[in-house]
């Protein structure tokens, strides 16, 4: 894909307001991605500083710090947060950012509506939490808040856990909405689909997902609310109805939710990976075809969630076959992604390091589902830390250096300055080592029956919990070293150019770093 | 793709935060509202943050919506942003239609699967063994628990009310779409009087589906506690009313506009998303007739 270098010496009208007003009111995509981003970074402190307290408490057997009551909370608050909180709005931050300067839009198609997503966020997330001081405490029973757990046996706050849920739904369902809209209607001139980068194609597809599955979760807590405060029987075997139809419409959501968390970070990965092995794409259509499966797989896998409830065999080998079968286009991708790295020049800058990592610890996290799909076999591993360590392996190494490969990627376009390589490449290994010393031990203790979301465990498993808790702890004291070159790096350093990496391709590195307030006000042309 | 002119990016707008905090007191209210009538406080404060909420989001309707409106009257809307908006509105419906799906499919989920489990049959069989006594039937005239969820005496006789019910909203789709093609072939007073006649037709809908609550409440016992029946009952039929009540609103704004002289006959998006909307509550009533009348 090449691109000429025009983007509009016209003069614009306004810069940014002055002031706190600045970021309430604004309508621009550039000023709404960065509030995402900031927003995204404090979620993921706030429901990381809760999986410290969890690891604090697992460090040793036995109850040392928190109540079980607490703990329950904490493992709940810190799923919610981080899926809804930290990784969904981190890449909506970054398509926000990225996208209208990928394909050359002057903005995101409904710039107000997009303002609104945004701020819909904060809401929630302050509604959310501060149950967490209500009395009877905050939502306990775990982020798949499974009834009657979450509905004849939960605390008083669930009530604005459910309309947090409809809140964080209703932003995400009209940032999806705005990204279909900017993808579809306002790409350059002879920006044709298929010369779309990756990042954009793969946001088309997620939003696609967001739109279809988050009514759904509406709908899931809508039954949750109504079955607590108006009498009915949806999940409740007493009236006809049945909690496993819980599961169901939850993981009809669910599943589709885990591919939302990574197909933009696969879109990103596609973009940094040719920049630093200065080869272009191999494989880009492929690329496309093999996201677009994923997205529909995504759709008949959901019972694999579900295997120890008492599914009939019919729907066991089912959910189990069609789970199998998303390895094949997820094994096209990363064979894409090492083919691309195959005989290319290649330099390991932070954002090439998180890169090449996502690769590899990916496939890690892919190889664990692969065996968590095999029904026979999730019946020993289900409910286990096998379990978590897998989803850490596909959301941390996965989504979240994904985030940080594109954060590192683009942060001279957004700053004007070139970041701290050398206090980058130790966040990165500082979080990788972290990161597995946290999660690979995990693999163990799970196989050898630990279940998850106890804050207690037999003897036999404290040594690999140590080490696990060890971990934790450097990779979330790491993150305040991200914070720190972030802030470095907006506040000055090597000023940036153009295009501060050479392989880079596409219509972002076509205007001046920093990107100016308003861009591409009338369109490029793409050949 | 076509040629571009510039696209028009508005300035800074009030509307978003005050719509966020509209959204934020009103369910913040209901909320606090629905814990304490469960808790059986005396005092509630949540109906009053309800209402301060709603003030906000009526406000902000009021607001943003006269603002696109003179926006577009000020001809500042290009035919690139009839696009985003066409892309929003197709998308933004397709949501409902995922929303309704999530309530179908615990209707069909039951009915197929959990219902006849939880009456002993197939290899779940094991259910019975909670309620030995329950017999599943659909319409499930009996719960495995009466006393926790008192079963209906009878259910809504679908070739009635819902007949009537179902020939009001199918002609209003019709009328929506003539006055459309009034408006297309600038015949205005075609146009007023078919759409006011679909504003009629919406609303009969509506006092007949009120109608048949009562009904259903007062004479058969079936309500949202009777167990399953009465609870895919009344959330599938009470959020398709709450939609045609909507879409039933939105007209008549379209009304008020086509009688203010709004919308011409080859820009009026405006009409045309609230009459993609009708028919999407339409559509959605012949599922709903079909899946929870008739079968």
């Amino acid at each position: 894909m090449s691109a000429v270098i025009d983007h509009g010496h016209t003069d614009h009208a306004h810069g940014p307001a002055k002031g706190l007003m600045r970021w309430v009111l604004t309508t621009n995509h550039k000023d709404i991605g960065t509030m995402y981003l900031w927003f995204s970074f404090a979620m993921f402190l706030l429901g990381g500083s809760m999986a410290m307290v969890i690891r604090a408490e697992l460090f040793q057997p036995g109850l040392q710090i928190v109540q079980p009551e607490f703990f329950n909370q904490m493992t709940t608050m810190h799923g919610l947060i981080m899926v809804f909180g930290a990784v969904m709005p981190a890449f909506v931050g970054l398509a926000n950012w990225m996208i209208p300067l990928m394909i050359g839009a002057p903005d995101m198609a409904l710039p107000r509506m997009n303002n609104f997503s945004f701020w819909l966020l904060p809401a929630a997330f302050g509604m959310l939490v501060s149950t967490l001081f209500s009395e009877g405490g905050g939502p306990n029973f775990g982020w798949t808040f499974y009834a009657p757990l979450s509905t004849t046996y939960a605390p008083e706050s669930v009530t604005f856990f459910i309309f947090a849920v409809h809140l964080m739904g209703i932003s995400s369902i009209m940032g999806a909405i705005n990204v279909v809209a900017t993808i579809l209607n306002l790409r350059a001139p002879g920006m044709t689909l298929m010369k779309m980068p990756l990042f954009v194609w793969t946001w088309l597809i997620t939003a696609f997902l967001l739109i279809a599955v988050m009514p759904v979760l509406a709908g899931c807590v809508t039954m949750m609310l109504m079955d607590i405060h108006f009498g009915t029987s949806f999940f409740s075997a007493a009236g006809g109805g049945d909690p496993v139809l819980f599961q169901h419409v939850f993981w009809f959501f669910g599943h589709p939710e885990v591919y939302i968390m990574i197909l933009p970070a696969f879109g990103a990965v596609s973009s940094i990976i040719p920049a630093f092995a200065r080869k272009p794409l191999f494989g880009y259509t492929s690329m496309v075809y093999a996201t677009a499966s994923i997205a529909f797989l995504s759709f008949i896998v959901w019972a694999h969630h579900m295997f120890t409830v008492g599914i009939p065999l019919t729907g066991e080998l089912f959910f189990m076959y069609a789970t199998m079968l998303i390895a094949v286009p997820t094994g096209v991708k990363v064979f894409n992604w090492v083919s691309t790295m195959w005989q290319g020049s290649m330099t390991f800058e932070a954002p090439m390091l998180f890169a090449v990592a996502f690769v590899i610890l990916f496939t890690i996290g892919g190889f664990s589902g692969l065996m968590l799909a095999i029904a026979p076999a999730d019946f020993q591993y289900h409910d286990t830390y096998f379990v978590v360590a897998h989803f850490h392996y596909v959301l941390v190494p996965g989504a979240i250096f994904g985030i940080f490969a594109s954060a590192y990627y683009w942060l001279p376009k957004w700053t004007g300055h070139m970041y701290d390589e050398t206090l980058a490449k130790l966040h990165f290994w500082m979080s990788f080592i972290g990161m597995n010393l946290a999660f690979f031990p995990m693999h163990f203790v799970g196989l050898a029956g630990m279940p998850r979301r106890i804050p207690d465990y037999n003897l036999q498993f404290a040594d690999f919990n140590m080490v696990s808790s060890v971990g934790a702890f450097t990779f979330g004291a790491t993150q305040f070293l991200f914070l720190f070159i972030v802030i470095k790096c907006i506040r000055g350093g090597k000023p940036a150019p153009a295009k501060p990496w050479d392989g880079a391709e596409g219509l972002e590195w076509t205007v001046p770093s920093p990107a100016p307030y308003h861009t591409f006000s009338t369109p490029p042309d793409v050949k | 793709m076509s040629t571009h002119e510039q696209y028009y990016v508005p300035a800074q707008s009030k509307w978003p935060i005050i719509a966020t905090l509209g959204m934020l007191f009103s369910v913040y209210g209901l909320g606090t509202w629905f814990n304490d009538l469960k808790a059986d406080r005396a005092e509630s404060n949540g109906p009053l943050i309800f209402f301060i909420g709603g003030l906000f989001l009526a406000y902000m309707l009021f607001g943003w919506f006269g603002n696109v409106i003179r926006e577009s009257r000020g001809g500042l809307y290009s035919a690139q942003m009839d696009r985003s908006f066409r892309w929003g509105m197709s998308w933004f419906i397709f949501s409902e239609v995922m929303f309704f799906a999530a309530f179908f499919g615990a209707l069909f989920y039951v009915r197929t699967f959990a219902g006849p489990w939880l009456g002993g049959e197939g290899a779940k069989g094991i259910a019975e063994m909670l309620w030995p006594n329950f017999d599943y039937t659909w319409p499930l005239l009996n719960t495995p628990d009466p006393k926790l969820y008192p079963a209906p005496k009878g259910i809504i006789d679908p070739w009635h009310l819902p007949l009537i019910n179902t020939i009001l909203l199918v002609t209003s789709s019709f009328t929506v779409t003539f006055a459309h093609h009034a408006l297309k072939k600038n015949h205005r007073t075609a146009l007023k009087a078919w759409l006011a006649l679909t504003v009629l037709l919406g609303a009969s809908f509506l006092v007949l589906q009120v109608e048949e609550y009562v009904h259903a409440y007062t004479e058969l016992g079936l309500t949202l506690g009777s167990g399953i029946y009465g609870a895919t009952f009344f959330m599938l039929t009470g959020f398709h009313g709450a939609h045609v009540t909507l879409g039933a609103i939105i007209l008549t704004v379209m009304l008020i506009r086509v009688l203010k002289g709004h919308f011409t006959a080859d820009q009026h998006f405006g009409f045309e998303a609230a009459s993609w909307y009708w028919h999407f509550v339409d559509v959605v009533w012949l599922g709903l007739f079909v899946f929870v009348y008739v079968l």
